[in-house]
This record gives structure tokens, C-alpha cells and sequence, in this order.
């Protein structure tokens, strides 16, 4: 058997040769080449995009923070919610519960259509993108698009008067960590669905919408029966709100729990990432 | 002798126990058109797939241009241009822009796939199209747009999985002629088809494969010479007569294959076996002489027609 045959680098100048030379360029920048192809696409829904990311923090920050704080502020007063007005309280939560709802939509149904609606990731592995850069595509380009959505959040929320604390702005930083964190997880459960007979509905309803009530979002998640508390333990969106606040108006809490919300939301995030770029290059590989 | 771009050797595919690709052995030659000929079932897509880079083999060894798949895949495939068997543009997209990004995952600088989108667009006669959502365009247009996508990278090999199924004959001539060119520049074809005639034009050699492994090899005319007589005479008397007619004419011509609605008799010279027909009283309703073709290798092969 020749040097070939064993799979061997090719002898200079062979056709082999000029292929290796030829994709240097896609195996570094490949997952940038598919950001780029969602960030096309994506201008196919480009006005549910831009309406979702400035019409949202109105529309929650006026109902929550301006309505319904209101309500509290003058029946509990600050006590009710560790001593800073329930507009402060609640748009930081607000905040992450958007970077979640992108992640939602991003890593959902855009996951199935790659696949099997219309399964352009196969499109993608047979030209010289790798499965793995094709998950890495999609993240890069949905972290954008929660940074935007965020950016603009935290811009109303200074508006709303709703940040006390001058480190506010990391909040931001935060609330895409939540939802890219929890955001991988999900686009690993979604890639393993060969078929969508209403799972995905089932996740929306028994899992973001619960996580969304129960995370110490409108309340405080102590105010819930401990044997209840546990979904804001293992809840991203508890984590995140909670990082949120403590820059957004001084929450106090010990400095150990501050790192484990960031550790947990890294590791789901870690975690997250390798699956679904596992999952992807076995189903692409038929 | 130039090296071959493919080399297959025992080649295996399996899914769990069932082997879709079981042992095939071939090579195909720097400009040569290849085909692979076969039932539903028979393996063509999993072979194309192997080749592709896309799918890990199972068993024996495969080589294009001259590196492992299993190490080189993104190298393969960057050298590739391929039309898989269900178009998978991207709808979100207009006509233009799937040739855009494609190019883009070829690492091609900006220009130089703008540059080359509007040849292709041009090649596929799809000019006019060029802002059209991809749901748009008729089944033939969409084809021609996946052939267009495919030769972005201007590919050394271009894998074409049934590439006119489902076209009529306008749109499948139209293709035809577009491979021909293709062809003429000396890019590599490696297609598969459930068309006789398509083989026959469009492949300098090709194999016909059945359950996963093959059956015969050769260039078209040189099957048929080995596997069929010059001429084949068709009759027809009825489904119902078709079997007893069938056991009256036993030994006529070199060999008879009984089919549900005819019988084909292969011979040197269809005429005088129907003279013989005629003489022994029967009478068929039709009777038709032709030459012997692809099919005919592919029903003595397979006891099967190709297209079911
Ligand atoms: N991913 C898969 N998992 C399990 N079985 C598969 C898979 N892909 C193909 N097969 C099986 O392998 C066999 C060959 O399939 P293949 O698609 O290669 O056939 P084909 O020759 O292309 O047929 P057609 O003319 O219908 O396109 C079939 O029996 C098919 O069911
Ligand atoms: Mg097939």
C-alpha cells in the first residue's frame, strides 16, 4: 500500500494536495460562514426580529414595572421586595426572561428546519462544513441577536428609571449567558427530534413557562414553600435573574453564591454546546 | 493510465445488520462519466454518500482523489459539487443568495462567488430568477438551481443522485445538455438514474447494482452486447394468455422473458421470430422490434424492471 492508502498526507502538488491547501480557510472560518448564512436568513423574519426586541421591554416594563409595581409598592412597600422599588426588582428578571425568550425561538424551530423541514445542514456537511461549525454558526449568530435584543432591553430599562446601581450595564452580559446557557441545552434536545409531534410545544408550556413563573421573577423565590424552591435551584433563569440583580441595584448575597450562578450557567452552556455538536455530526453522518 | 479520482474496494455500508452497500469494487477515471444503475433500494444514495464524505463506510477501503474520507472529509468535499437526490435549497433564501452562501462555505473570497453566481445563473438559465424566493421556481428550475449551487467551487467531481427524476423531457434535455458540457470541460460525473436512455447518453461506463452490490460493469454498448441480443421482439396476447403463449414458444429466439403484460424475445433478428410466431398460429395483439437496451441488460440481470 502507498503512503495514500494509509491515509497519509498527500504527495506536493497532487490534487489531494491542492484540496488540503484549498480548505485551510473553511476549517478556520466555517462556523463564521454560517453565522453569516443566519444572519441572511434571518432577514427573512427580520420585522418579527426588530418588533420582538423594541416592542417586549415596553410592553413587560410598563405591565410589570410601572403597572403592577404600583400595586405592590403602595400595598407592601419596599420590604416586600428586599428594600428597592419592584420596578428595580423585576426588570432585571425581565431582562433575562427576553434573552430566554430568544433562545426559544432561535434554538427551536430553526433546529428543525435544518434537519428535516428543510434540511439545509446537509447542504452545509456536503460542502466542506463540519457538523460541529454548523452548531457553532447558529450559536455565534443567536448571540448576537440576544445581545441586541438585551442592549435594547437595558437601554429601556434606563429610561424606565429602573437601574439604581452603576454596574447595571453587566446585567446585560449576564442575561445572554442565561439564555445562551439555557438556549444550547434546548437546541440539543430539539437536534435529537427526528420528528416534532408536540414536543416542542410540551417544552414551552411545562418548561419555559413554569421556569419563567417560578424563578424568583415576580417574587422572591424564598416567598415560595421550600419544597417548591428547588425549581429555582436548578433553574437558569433563577441563576441569571439573580447575577442580574446583584449588578443591576446591590442584591445582597454572598459572594460564593454569585460565582455559582455564573459556574452553573457556564457549565450548562459547556455542557449544551458539546451535545448538540455531537448530536449533530451522528445525524448528519447517515 | 491517470490515477483514478474514485477508488472504491469492497466497499460496505451497513445500519445495524443490513448491509445497503455490500462489497462493491470500482473506479472511475479523471474526466469519465460513471453511472450507477439500480433498483429502488439498490444503494446508489449511500454509495454517492460514502463518496460524498458525508457517511462513515462500514467496511473496505475508498479513496477520492487520493484521500481517506475518513480523514480527509472537509478536503474531499471541497473538491466536490454535490446534487443530492432531494434538493435541499434554502427556502429562506432568494434564487441568488443560495448561490452566494454556498460559495462562501468553499472559503472563496466575496467577489469571486459573486463573480461566479452570475455565470451559474446564467448556465442555468436562471437569470430572470435570480430574485425569486426558491418556492417560486418550478421542479426543473429548482434542479437546474441545485446543478448551479453545485459547480459554485468549480468541482473536480460532481455527484449527481437521479439529477432529472421527476422533469419532463424538455427540462430533462435542457439538463442533459448542461452535463454535456460539463462533461466537455472535463469534470468527472458520477451519477445515478433510473433512466435507460439517460445511461446511455450520459455515461462512458457505468455499473448496475442490486442489493447492495454489483451486478455488472462496462460501458453501455458493451453491456448490452454482452448481456442482451441485438434485437428484442415484444408481443403482447393479454395478461391471461401471456403464460400458455409463453410455454408454445419456449425455445424461440436466444432467450424469453415473460413479463406481467408481454413477452420479450431476444434475438439476432426480431422479424423472423415473428414470422415464426405467425407461423405457429398465433396471433399477438401488438408486436414491436427494437434494439436491445439498457433495460434488457438490467431485466436479465436483476429478473426486475427498473422502474417498478
Ligand atoms: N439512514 C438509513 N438508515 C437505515 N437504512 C437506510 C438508511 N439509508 C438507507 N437505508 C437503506 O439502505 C438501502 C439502500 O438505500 P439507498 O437510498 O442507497 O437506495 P437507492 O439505490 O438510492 O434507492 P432509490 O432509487 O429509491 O433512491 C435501502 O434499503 C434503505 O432503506
Ligand atoms: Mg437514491
Amino acid at each position: 500500500m502507498t503512503a495514500e492508502h494509509t491515509g497519509a498526507a498527500p504527495p506536493p502538488g497532487s490534487v489531494g494536495d491542492r484540496a488540503i491547501r484549498s480548505t485551510r480557510r473553511t476549517r478556520r472560518w466555517g462556523s463564521w460562514y454560517v453565522a453569516e448564512h443566519r444572519f441572511l436568513s434571518l432577514r427573512a423574519y427580520a420585522q418579527t426580529v426588530t418588533v420582538t426586541a423594541i416592542g417586549n421591554p415596553i410592553i413587560y416594563l410598563y405591565a410589570m414595572g410601572v403597572g403592577l409595581a404600583t400595586l405592590v409598592d403602595a400595598n407592601l412597600g419596599t420590604d416586600a421586595v428586599g428594600g428597592v422599588s419592584y420596578l428595580a426588582f423585576v426588570a432585571p428578571a425581565l431582562l433575562c426572561s427576553a434573552a430566554i425568550a430568544v433562545a426559544s425561538d432561535e434554538f427551536t424551530y430553526p433546529i428543525m428546519i435544518g434537519f428535516k423541514w428543510n434540511p439545509v445542514f446537509f447542504a452545509m456537511n456536503a460542502a466542506p462544513i463540519q457538523p460541529g461549525q454548523i452548531i457553532n454558526g447558529i450559536v455565534i449568530a443567536v448571540f448576537v441577536r440576544i445581545f441586541v435584543t438585551c442592549g435594547i432591553f437595558y437601554a429601556f430599562m434606563l429610561l424606565f428609571g429602573a437601574v439604581p446601581s452603576a454596574t447595571g450595564f453587566l446585567a446585560v452580559f449576564v442575561a445572554v449567558l442565561t439564555g445562551l446557557g439555557f438556549g444550547v441545552l434546548l437546541m440539543a434536545y430539539t437536534a435529537t427530534l427526528t420528528e416534532d409531534t408536540g414536543q416542542l410545544a410540551m417544552v414551552m408550556r411545562f418548561v419555559i413557562l413554569p421556569m419563567t413563573l417560578f424563578s424568583g421573577t415576580f417574587f422572591p423565590l424564598a416567598v415560595l414553600p421550600v419544597w417548591l424552591q428547588w425549581i429555582g435551584w436548578i433553574s437558569p433563569l433563577w441563576h441569571g435573574t439573580e447575577l442580574a440583580r446583584v449588578f443591576a441595584y446591590g442584591l445582597s448575597e454572598p459572594l460564593w453564591l454569585s460565582v455559582l450562578h455564573v459556574l452553573y450557567l457556564a457549565v450548562l452552556l459547556a455542557v449544551g454546546w458539546a451535545w448538540a455538536r455531537r448530536i449533530t455530526a451522528r445525524r448528519l453522518n447517515k | 493510465m491517470p490515477e483514478p479520482v474514485i477508488v472504491a474496494q469492497n466497499l460496505v455500508k451497513k445500519y445495524q445488520d443490513f448491509a445497503a452497500v455490500d462489497g462493491i469494487s470500482f473506479e472511475v477515471a479523471p474526466g469519465e462519466s460513471f453511472g450507477l444503475l439500480g433498483p429502488n433500494g439498490a444503494g446508489k444514495s449511500t454509495t454517492m454518500r460514502l463518496v460524498g464524505a458525508v457517511s462513515t463506510r462500514t467496511g473496505g477501503d475508498l479513496r477520492v482523489l487520493g484521500l481517506d474520507p475518513n480523514r480527509y472529509g472537509p478536503e474531499i468535499r471541497s473538491r466536490l459539487g454535490v446534487v443530492p437526490q432531494a434538493d435541499n435549497l434554502d427556502t429562506e433564501l432568494r434564487v441568488r443568495e443560495n448561490l452566494l452562501v454556498y460559495g462562501r462555505y468553499f472559503g472563496l473570497p466575496r467577489a469571486q462567488v459573486a463573480r461566479r453566481t452570475d455565470e451559474l445563473l446564467a448556465f442555468a438559465q436562471l437569470e430572470d430568477k435570480a430574485k425569486s424566493k426558491v418556492d417560486a421556481l418550478s421542479g426543473g428550475m429548482k434542479r437546474r438551481l441545485t446543478i448551479a449551487r453545485a459547480l459554485i467551487n468549480d468541482p473536480s467531481i460532481l455527484l449527481l443522485d437521479e439529477p432529472t427524476t421527476g422533469l419532463d423531457p424538455q427540462a430533462r434535455h435542457i439538463l442533459w445538455d448542461r452535463l454535456f458540457r460539463l462533461k466537455e470541460q472535463g469534470t468527472t460525473l458520477l451519477l445515478t438514474t433510473h433512466y435507460m436512455d439517460e445511461a446511455e447518453q450520459l455515461c462512458d461506463r457505468l455499473v448496475v447494482i442490486d442489493n447492495g452490490v454489483i451486478m455488472a460493469e462496462g460501458a453501455p454498448a458493451q453491456l448490452i452486447r454482452t448481456y442482451s441480443s441485438r434485437e428484442v421482439l415484444e408481443v403482447r396476447f393479454g395478461s391471461d394468455l401471456n403464460a400458455d403463449v409463453a410455454a408454445q414458444i419456449a425455445g424461440m429466439g436466444d432467450r424469453i422473458e415473460v413479463l406481467p403484460d408481454r413477452i420479450l424475445i431476444y434475438s439476432e433478428n426480431g422479424e423472423s421470430e415473428l414470422v415464426r410466431i405467425v407461423d405457429a398460429g398465433l396471433t399477438p395483439i401488438t408486436s414491436l422490434v427494437r434494439r436491445s437496451s439498457l433495460e434488457d441488460v438490467f431485466l436479465r440481470l436483476t429478473g426486475r424492471t427498473l422502474i417498478e
